[in-house]
């Protein structure tokens, strides 16, 4: 079992026409996901990779039955494809984009939240690696060879450091039910909790791992969660403890700027709710591993 | 990206934000002329550095003379002014603001922020003005008045209104501060700021609610639509080797170690960096090169790295992805060769093809260090700077 995205889930790649967007279908389609069209206002009639391009997503659910999309729209442009996925009846989208203004992912999710519950799409991204149903689906960007099927689900932040986490276990012969990338942006679709709530509801996954950075208070809110609500146990790295406060770390989310946001305040909250804190990102692997060995 | 306060002050003003009358000034003289030129009998004259905390640090000086305003600035140009904000490198002074003094009654807090937890922008005032907001949250926290603004419709009047009558604003004064606060969400909005902060907004002797300080940050993502703020940058307050990096597109933080690293995405850069702390190591520096490490990244990172005079070794660690460790591995060779590295440099790499990226380094016949997990790599790199290494494996990786 799985989170998200399965084989069977129809996928469309809005900006498919770009370079990275046509790699990286390619690489999704060798997955064996079910890749059914792509979206390029003007580019409708073409394909790629031998998938239909479309020119707007209502257009693409209409014709294929799509049900999640892949954003690699540039910056100034991404916020309003993420909108016409949300319109268009997307019902899981995944925005790859680095680099959206702050204001616009605000817009965004304010906007999303115009559909009723049990019709509004659920975003991970921007600025992540994407999400993964190993020997199912693969939407995103990550290399799939380095995850093998199982029952750890992984939520991250980073994209190369979840890479890190998840070869290390496949090193140890521990497989992933999902991984899900939810970005280093401050504004993001899908928090850690949101993500965790999914994983607990989710019967192929035994063991929750969740790698955080510094900034935010996504962290301390994924701790409060877990104490009221997550029954499985939970393994978290958190990146950032010789950051300095104040400064930027490469993720435009990652800043220390309150209380509660350095990554030993982060730790210290997880810890003190009965989360397994990894005290190095080399030791990942072997910390699921031991957590793994006490469940089972 | 951050602004002068002068800057700030002239943004807001457009937006119905009541300032001091002011004038900017590059020499001593020229801010004596500019205050005659603004009239009164009291100016203030305030460093424009990009950094708080300036009052404490002889950063802004009250005087009534020339005279006085000469002295003020001779003390300001050409020093580096070190505030809590700044660290112990300070920023420099080249330009000072010289404003007429206003007859304070009252000082407030008021901050627009992007709250991360509501994902909205939130407002945050206090009675409390002229302290810290970290201060006046440690110390009176009661005082504290905070409220968010839906996205879609924008600020309302009513809130503005709740916010002036919970400071505790005369009456006949609450529709100038509905003004100030609706102002400042305009600007914050519409020129996608992530910060605007006015510490202290004065109440005056006549009856005036008047910015005294401004200080505005912006989203550097959304620079590309707002050329006219885009413009304001002053590299001369940014650290310049961190201008460099974010000008070739890497981004780079510079810390006070002596490790150097080179690392491809912003969260394994830090957990290296993290590693090398918990190895005994200091890291010199964050570095994230982008997901894909091609050759000229590389090298450029080299270069980057390797021009901090305090860096005795350098780490890279790549995770290769959809890239290969073998292509990575030629590019660090690649680099090596390019670059004058005269430290030793230990290369770790995982991901794909990583036995054929570990036999280019091997055949290369350059000195690297190669380690690999991460943990190695650290305790590697800390090894040779400490010099525990011996001299037949302390690198001298040549031109």
């Amino acid at each position: 079992m799985s989170i998200l995205i399965d084989r069977n889930t129809k996928v469309i790649v809005q900006g498919i026409t770009g370079r990275m967007a046509r790699f990286h279908t390619k690489d999704m389609l060798n997955y064996g996901t079910n890749v059914v069209g792509g979206v390029v206002p003007g580019k409708g009639g073409e394909t790629v990779e031998g998938v239909p391009v479309f020119d707007t997503v209502k257009e693409a659910v209409e014709a294929t039955g799509a049900e999640a999309s892949l954003v690699f729209v540039p910056p100034p442009f991404a916020a309003d494809s993420i909108m016409e996925a949300a319109d268009g009846g997307i019902r899981y989208c995944v925005c790859i984009t680095d680099g959206i203004p702050a204001g616009d992912m605000i817009r965004v999710k304010r906007y999303m939240m115009r559909y009723p519950k049990e019709r509004r799409m659920v975003l991970t991204g921007p600025n992540c690696a994407g999400t993964i149903s190993p020997g199912e689906a693969l939407l995103g960007i990550m290399p799939g060879h380095i995850y093998d099927k199982g029952n750890v689900g992984i939520i991250g932040r980073s994209g190369t450091l979840g890479y890190e986490a998840a070869a290390q276990l496949k090193e140890l012969g521990i497989g992933v039910s999902t991984s899900v990338g939810i970005g280093g942006d401050p504004i993001n679709g899908s928090s850690f909790k949101d993500i965790l709530q999914r994983f607990e509801e989710d019967d192929g996954t035994e063991v929750i791992c969740m790698i955080g950075e510094i900034g935010g208070p996504q962290e301390a809110e994924a701790a409060e969660y877990i104490r009221d609500h997550v029954t499985k146990p939970v393994v978290a790295y958190v990146a950032g403890l010789t950051a300095p406060k104040g400064r930027t770390m490469g993720h435009a989310g990652a800043i220390i700027s309150a209380f509660g946001e350095s990554a030993s305040e982060k730790v210290e909250i997880l810890s003190a709710v009965g989360v397994t804190v990894a005290e190095n990102p080399a030791v990942i692997g072997e910390t699921v591993a031991r957590v793994m060995g006490r469940a089972g | 990206m951050d602004i002068h306060e002068y800057q700030a002050k002239e943004i807001l003003s457009g937006f119905g934000v009541e300032v001091p009358p002011g004038a900017l000034a590059y020499s001593p003289e020229q801010a004596a002329y500019r205050a005659r030129e603004l009239g009164g009998d009291k100016w203030i004259v305030k460093a424009q550095v990009h950094a708080g905390g300036r009052g404490k640090v002889g950063g802004v000086k009250l005087c009534s003379t020339d005279h006085e305003i000469q002295e003020a600035c001779e003390n300001m140009f050409g020093r580096k002014l070190v505030t809590h904000q700044t660290g112990p490198e300070g920023k420099g002074i080249y330009r000072v603001y010289v404003e007429g003094a206003v007859p304070i009654e009252n000082e407030f807090y008021l901050g627009f922020v992007m709250d991360r937890s509501s994902q909205r922008v939130m407002i945050v005032a206090s009675a409390e003005g002229g302290m810290e907001i970290e201060e006046i949250s440690a110390k009176k926290p009661e005082t504290i008045v905070r409220s968010t603004v839906e996205p879609a419709v924008g600020l309302q009047d009513f809130q503005a209104r709740e916010i002036a009558f919970e400071l505790g604003i005369a009456p006949g004064l609450v529709s100038q501060m509905v003004r100030t606060l609706q102002g400042c969400y305009r600007a914050f909005s519409e020129l996608d700021a992530t910060m605007v902060e006015i510490n202290p907004l004065v109440v005056t002797g006549d009856d005036r609610v008047i910015a005294l300080d401004a200080k505005m940050t912006f989203d550097d993502n959304a620079l590309f639509r707002h050329p006219q703020v885009a413009e304001l940058r002053d590299k001369s307050q940014e650290d310049p080797r961190e201008s460099r990096a974010a000008d070739r597109g890497l981004s780079y933080v510079g810390l006070d170690g002596n490790i150097g690293c080179i690392v491809n995405g912003a969260g394994l850069a830090m957990a290296t960096m993290d590693t090398i702390m918990l190895a005994g190591g200091e890291p010199a520096n964050f570095l994230d090169i982008g997901g894909g490490a091609t050759p000229e990244r590389v090298a450029k990172a080299f270069r980057l790295v390797m021009s901090d005079k305090s860096v005795q070794a350098v780490l890279v660690n790549i995770f290769a992805g959809i890239n290969r460790c073998d292509w990575v591995a030629e590019g660090v060779v690649q680099a090596l060769k390019e670059v004058q590295v005269d430290v030793p440099v230990i290369v770790r790499l995982a991901g794909t093809n990583v036995e054929e990226g570990q036999k280019i380094l091997a055949k290369s016949g350059l000195p690297i260090i190669r380690a690999n997990t991460l943990m190695e790599a650290a305790e590697r790199a800390v090894g040779a700077w400490k010099n525990d290494l011996s001299q037949g494996t302390r690198v001298r990786a040549v031109k």
